[in-house]
């Protein structure tokens, strides 16, 4: 079985005036469809960065990532932007929605530039705001909802397109231990779903959700487990 | 989507918005007055020498119309000869002259113009009758002003005056026949036309079959060069001016207008375009974080370059639509300042509204909107994604 996404000797390194900083010194990490990954490690181990090469933001200092067999480091800035469009969807930690656009057109803001039709998008952006439990929320702006609310609509906004990979770096970062149980539950329903993900996180409990751990340390990959597995 | 993007940012924070807008449309105003301005009164003088179709003015050798007391001579012979040529379809001959009104003691001096009122093109019959009997005389409004006459009165005009024995000669009863707008006229100029004939005799053998100047109208305006040529050498003591001829000295004279308004509406341009790259820069920096989120969950770079480029021609246009009607109602009240200029016909709009004028300012004004937003939208599009985003985490 071809694994969804295949990252073969990963290094990134960000040059500074003084010296570079290694952040991520050879890593190698496949993920297979339907998998449901959490990639943990302290502060500054490199976590951020190789979830934003995963996701295509960033661009690999040496070695490949491979996404549904194509390796996104090469692609130029037009087939890389709507790679994302298509493949992935990011949630960050700040949930980063558009303040001037309600929840539905942010949810409808990616199938929009994908070209979906009205008509349909209004349609999936119901289903999906449904999904994350805010049909009652949709004509409000990022302003008038809680921090989890927020990153609910985050969540429907990366889902908008069908993306064979949701990722998320630290999504619970910002919320109380209640809403961040919401927002963990609601990935185990997206694993359970079939969708594929890999979050970056301190939280233990979202990290003890996922099916597969991925401690890092420096740089690099120091264990790789499937608790209870 | 776009569309609801840039106007949802430009609503975003609406003083700001509102305040660009009313820059943008006093640069556009500014820069609609330069353009009529710079063509309007060049486009005022060639209709105005066309009014009535008349395409050649004949004045003595080396003068310019009413330039000096020069007359051309044997007037009737010349006339004769015009008429003789088949492509002339209409020929008036005019003669100038400064006439008195005598009341009483006192006098009130009037340019008058001798006219064949069958063919005359210097006024337009606005009441009465023409001046087509001897002896009458059509009036402008502001010679029944000062010398409180109305259409029908008689009043006793002499040719002369003779200020050693204070007496006038060539006096003569002349009964106002109509009221006129005299097209030549500054405004403020009293004057009169009297029938050519009348007027010669009372001027007496100084202006004997003499005119100051014919006007002359073809049937094919085609045919000026050609008829131009005939008249230099069948008539050597005439120069003959034709419309081009005129607008070619009429551009020379204008050419500092030009210049002026050229520079000052380059000058409101460039204010326009600064002013619309400054609000859409600002707008841009504070929302470089939204601009990279957007770019990172996968719209284009085009996409984004568009929306903020749409920010800005929204501002422009939006500006140089109200600047237009703003430009309009000052080009009026300037225009009404400038009408009284000395010397110059009243009918003369220095701004003169065309169309295309409008087009111009409002074209420019929105390229330039159009260019203001794409460096900054550029700029901001091209931002690397992953440490913008680390960037504005920590922001
Ligand atoms: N754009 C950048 N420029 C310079 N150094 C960077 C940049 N991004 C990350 N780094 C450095 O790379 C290292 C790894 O950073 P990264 O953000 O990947 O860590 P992390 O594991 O996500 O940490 P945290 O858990 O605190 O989020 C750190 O030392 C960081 O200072
Ligand atoms: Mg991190």
């Amino acid at each position: 079985m071809s694994a969804l996404v295949r990252a073969r000797d990963v290094r990134r390194d960000y040059p500074l005036e003084r010296e570079a900083v290694h952040a991520l010194r050879g890593v190698s990490l496949e993920v297979e469809k339907g998998e449901y990954l959490a990639i943990v490690g302290p502060s500054g181990c490199g976590k951020s960065s190789l979830l934003n090469l995963l996701g295509a933001i960033d661009a690999p200092t040496s070695g490949t990532i491979e996404i549904e067999g194509r390796n996104v480091g090469t692609l130029g800035d037009r087939e890389v932007t709507d790679f994302r469009l298509r493949h992935i969807g990011f949630v960050f930690q700040r949930f980063y929605l558009l303040p001037i656009l309600s929840a539905r057109e942010n949810v409808e803001l990616p199938m929009a530039e994908a070209g979906v039709s009205a008509a349909e998008r209004r349609e999936r952006s119901t289903e999906l705001l449904r999904y994350v439990d805010l049909a009652d929320r949709v004509k409000h702006r990022p302003a008038q909802l809680s921090g989890g609310e927020q990153q609910r609509v985050a969540i429907a906004r990366a889902l908008a397109n069908r993306p064979s990979l949701l990722l998320a770096d630290e999504p619970t970062g910002e919320l109380d231990a209640k809403t961040g149980q919401e927002i963990i539950s609601l990935f185990g329903r997206l694993h359970a779903d079939g969708t594929t993900v890999v979050v970056v996180t301190h939280d233990e409990n979202l990290a003890r959700a996922a099916r597969r751990v991925v401690h890092m340390r420096d740089g690099v990959i120091v264990q790789d487990e499937v608790p209870g597995g | 989507m776009r569309l609801v993007l840039a106007l949802a940012s430009l609503r975003r924070n609406r003083a700001r918005t509102i305040l660009a807008v009313c820059g943008v449309a006093i640069a556009a105003a500014m820069l609609l007055d330069m353009v009529m301005l710079s063509t309007g009164m060049r486009e005022s003088f060639r209709q105005l020498l066309l009014s009535r179709g008349f395409q050649m003015r004949l004045t003595p050798r080396g003068t310019m119309p009413f330039d000096t007391e020069a007359t051309i001579t044997a007037a009737s012979d010349v006339t004769a000869k015009l008429r003789a040529r088949p492509e002339v379809d209409l020929v008036s001959p005019v003669l100038g002259a400064s006439v008195h009104v005598l009341r009483g003691d006192s006098s009130i001096t009037t340019f008058a113009l001798g006219v064949d009122p069958q063919a005359q093109g210097d006024y337009q019959l606005a009441a009465g009758r023409d001046a087509t009997e001897p002896n009458t005389l059509i009036a402008n409004d502001d010679f029944l002003r000062a010398t409180r006459a109305k259409v029908g009165d008689t009043l006793r005009i002499a040719s002369g005056f003779d200020p050693q024995l204070r007496t006038h000669s060539g006096e003569r009863a002349l009964v106002i026949a109509g009221r006129a707008k005299f097209l030549y006229l500054a405004s403020g100029q009293l004057a009169v036309a009297i029938p050519l004939r009348t007027l010669q005799e009372m001027t007496g053998a100084a202006r004997e079959d003499r005119v100051s100047l014919f006007m002359v109208r073809l049937r094919d305006a085609s045919k000026v060069p050609d008829v131009t040529k005939w008249m230099r050498t069948a008539l050597p003591t005439i120069d003959v001016i034709s419309t081009a001829d005129a607008m070619a000295r009429v551009d020379e004279r204008l050419g500092y207008f030009r210049q002026l308004s050229a520079i000052l509406g380059a000058v409101s341009l460039v204010v326009g375009f600064l002013l619309v790259t400054t609000l859409v820069t600002v707008s841009v920096n504070e929302r470089v974080g939204e601009i990279v989120v957007m770019r990172a969950i996968g719209v284009s770079k085009a996409h984004v370059v568009q929306q903020i480029v749409l920010e800005g021609t929204a501002l422009s246009v939006t500006g140089a639509v109200l600047g237009t009607g703003l430009g309009l109602i000052t080009a009026r009240y300037l225009n009404t300042i400038l009408s009284r200029f000395p010397g110059l016909p009243a009918a003369i709009d220095f701004f003169l509204f065309q169309p295309r004028a409008a087009w111009t300012a409002i074209g420019l004004l929105t390229a330039c909107g159009v260019l203001a937003g794409l460096y900054p939208a550029w700029r901001a599009a091209s931002l690397p994604l992953a440490s913008t985003l680390r960037e504005e985490a920590v922001a």
